[in-house]
């Protein structure tokens, strides 16, 4: 039942990763993605046959720190990205189309 | 004598007889948040008469002494003003965010208080890993603050509120580094376990409180300073300096709303006075073998009670200190003796508990002490004033 | 009395997240996903995986919705309206769930669906993270270490 809930949350961070405009929207997305994969990694650690490990956990936490990192790591581009183009809409960043 | 409230509450709880066991969990919940509830805001009140006559007393003059008997129903004069005044919310503000907000940052100081053990047996909600629930909701109220500033629509609010999330977030790192070394020497994050084991004593007459060991006195000093500052106090109190930015993050705010952040402050307040005792001065225990008949709660409050009169002193004492002056306090000073702190704790578990290990930690915080005043201290050199006088 | 709690913190945070998703301002999509990371720690918390879910709130509401919204406040140009909303996105996500959900009644359940009752302790956590995950620790450290000097590096601005 934590599966479906996992999915769909999964399924509305791709809907706002993929429907948006704003590079910050996007992010958001992609951190809602990254929160539904941890539900998902708990939810088959707690099921399984051998929840005495905290392997699940484990893998959750390094998640949930990599997802900070590389949300900072995102938000400063969007910045940097903002102060040279004056713009934070991603289908106006296309100056590399050939 | 000690445990009456735990009785008091068994006493009500068996009313329910046969009921279903969620539906006691459900009502022992709540009778232990009514009884939180009424605890502090008792205490919220009395605390905002007794700061301003302290505070009147060190300046040189009477506080509020018109209402009652000595100035003591100040609080129900003040709580009458404030709900009969017109709530104004801005035209072009948020509305909705601008209800919001002072209702989380009430609730983010209140809900840290439900994890502080209060007495023997007397923790409101006793989750294993309190200490980090406590930290968890205290940085939400950074986010409750940014929305207070951002939806009145007011270039000084959004500054105060940068400012204040700046100051904030900046020493929550010394807040929670410094708790890390009593975590680490309890082997725990319950505050009931962290309580337990300061019991015993040194020597049959000296208390094993934490604040006796020379990590835990800098660690308690540096956490007590981050504690000033999460709650916005004098001398940190730039996001709401009055002479500087109006009232900052809560400027727009009227009425019943600036009550509720007045309340939210003062219970942040409590709640970090209160992780203090718990962490640092041995929670509920007695300092002395012979005075462990007064009970537990008694000692509680009492050793909550100075530090909050250490609070006021300070406010009353210390001016305003600049911004980057705080900043560079936490990022510069802070921070490394925070480490050092763990590292002086790990130094006095390994080289034994007693004197040898007390030796070597305190030579440990001295020297980084010592290494850092001399580094941070010498950087600028002013020139000798020069005056110049109208002619 | 766990059904119901669970579906109701389900749905709670599900429609958080629906909200960030679709809502046009951008300072109420960015609290809508605070509120719906702190519905998914509530399941986290239903789940028994305490410590995980307090680290949860910790780091993504207290940082990185703080973080989020500063940079909101940084870029900002026009606020109040985002135009364009790509419907296209919608029918993929619609898909893509669709897809998952037969992926998961398909597979045959490995136990039960009971959880089992063992809760692990913050302890067991730490000692699991000094003795099996140390090298896995170190090497999260150096990866926060490299992103804290990268996003200086991309922020400051050009000496001139």
């Amino acid at each position: 039942m934590f599966l479906i809930v996992s999915a769909a949350l999964f399924s509305v961070g791709l809907l706002a990763a993929l429907s948006r405009r704003h590079a910050i929207f996007i992010l958001i997305g992609i951190e809602m993605m990254l929160a539904a994969a941890n539900l998902n990694f708990i939810a088959f650690w707690r099921f399984a046959p051998q929840p005495a490990q905290p392997i699940g956990v484990m893998v959750a936490i390094f998640a949930i720190a990599i997802a900070a990192a590389e949300a900072a790591v995102g938000l400063a581009m969007v910045i940097a990205v903002y102060r040279h183009y004056r713009t934070t809409d991603v289908d106006q960043l296309d100056r590399l189309k050939g | 004598m000690d445990q009456i409230f735990v009785h008091a509450k068994q006493w009500l709880l068996s009313f329910l007889g046969h009921a279903p066991d969620w539906l006691v969990q459900v009502a022992s919940g709540l009778i232990n948040i009514a009884a939180l509830l009424a605890v502090f805001l008792t205490l919220f009140a009395a605390i905002s008469v007794l700061e301003r006559k302290i505070l009147g007393r060190m300046q040189n003059r009477y506080g509020p002494n018109r209402v009652g008997p000595f100035g003591l129903l100040q609080p129900v004069a003040d709580g009458i003003k404030m709900l009969i005044k017109e709530d104004i919310v801005p035209v072009r503000a948020d509305k909705t965010v601008h209800f919001l907000a002072p209702v989380l940052i009430a609730a983010a100081a209140i809900l840290a208080l439900g994890v502080i053990p209060y007495g023997r047996n007397m923790t409101p909600f006793a989750i294993d890993g309190g200490i980090l629930f406590f930290f968890a909701v205290g940085s939400t109220n950074e986010l409750a603050v940014f929305m207070a500033g951002w939806a009145s629509n007011n270039k000084f609010s959004m500054l105060g509120a940068m400012r204040a999330i700046a100051q904030m977030f900046s020493y929550e790192l010394p807040l929670i580094i410094t708790v890390l070394p009593v975590v680490m020497i309890v082997g725990s994050l319950a505050p009931d376990t962290i309580v337990l084991a300061q019991g015993g004593y040194l020597f049959g007459f000296i208390p094993q409180w934490f604040v006796f060991t020379p990590w835990g006195a800098a660690a308690f000093i540096l956490f007590f300073v981050s504690g000033l500052v999460e709650s916005n106090r004098t001398p940190f109190d730039v996001p709401e300096g009055e002479s500087e930015i109006v009232a900052g993050h809560m400027t727009e705010y009227s009425g019943f709303k600036y009550a509720t952040f007045f309340m939210a402050e003062y219970i942040g307040m409590f709640a970090v006075s209160g992780l203090a005792v718990t962490m640092f001065l041995g929670g509920w225990h007695a300092p002395f073998r012979v005075l462990e008949i007064i009970p537990s709660y008694i000692w509680f409050f009492g050793k909550l009670s100075i530090l909050l009169f250490i609070y006021i002193w300070v406010r009353g004492t210390l001016p305003r200190t600049r911004i980057d002056q705080m900043m560079n306090v936490a990022w510069k000073f802070m921070l490394p003796m925070s480490f050092t702190c763990i590292i002086a704790a790990a130094v006095w578990h390994y080289a034994g508990r007693g004197l040898f290990g007390w030796l070597w930690s305190f030579a440990v915080v001295a020297v980084v002490y010592l290494a850092l005043s001399m580094l941070l201290g010498t950087r600028k050199k002013f020139a000798p004033r020069q005056y110049r006088f109208a002619e | 009395m766990n059904a119901v709690a669970f579906v109701v913190i389900a749905i709670f945070a599900l429609s958080a997240a629906l909200a960030a998703a679709t809502l046009g301002k951008l300072m109420h999509a960015a609290l809508m996903f605070a509120v719906a990371l702190v519905g998914v720690a509530a399941l986290f918390f239903l789940l028994g995986a305490e410590f995980v879910g307090l680290v949860l709130v910790f780091v993504y509401v207290g940082a990185v919705a703080v973080l989020i919204v500063f940079t909101i406040l940084l870029t900002r140009r026009d606020l109040d309206v985002d135009r364009g909303f790509n419907w296209t996105g919608v029918i993929v996500a619609i898909l893509v769930f669709v897809g998952l959900s037969v992926a998961i009644f398909k597979t045959p359940f490995l136990a039960s669906a009971t959880p089992q009752t063992t809760m692990i302790t913050v302890r067991q956590i730490g000692e699991a993270l000094m003795t099996n995950y140390v090298w896995p620790l170190q090497c999260v450290g150096v990866l926060l270490t490299a992103a804290l000097i990268g996003a200086l590096v991309l922020v400051m601005e050009e000496k001139r």
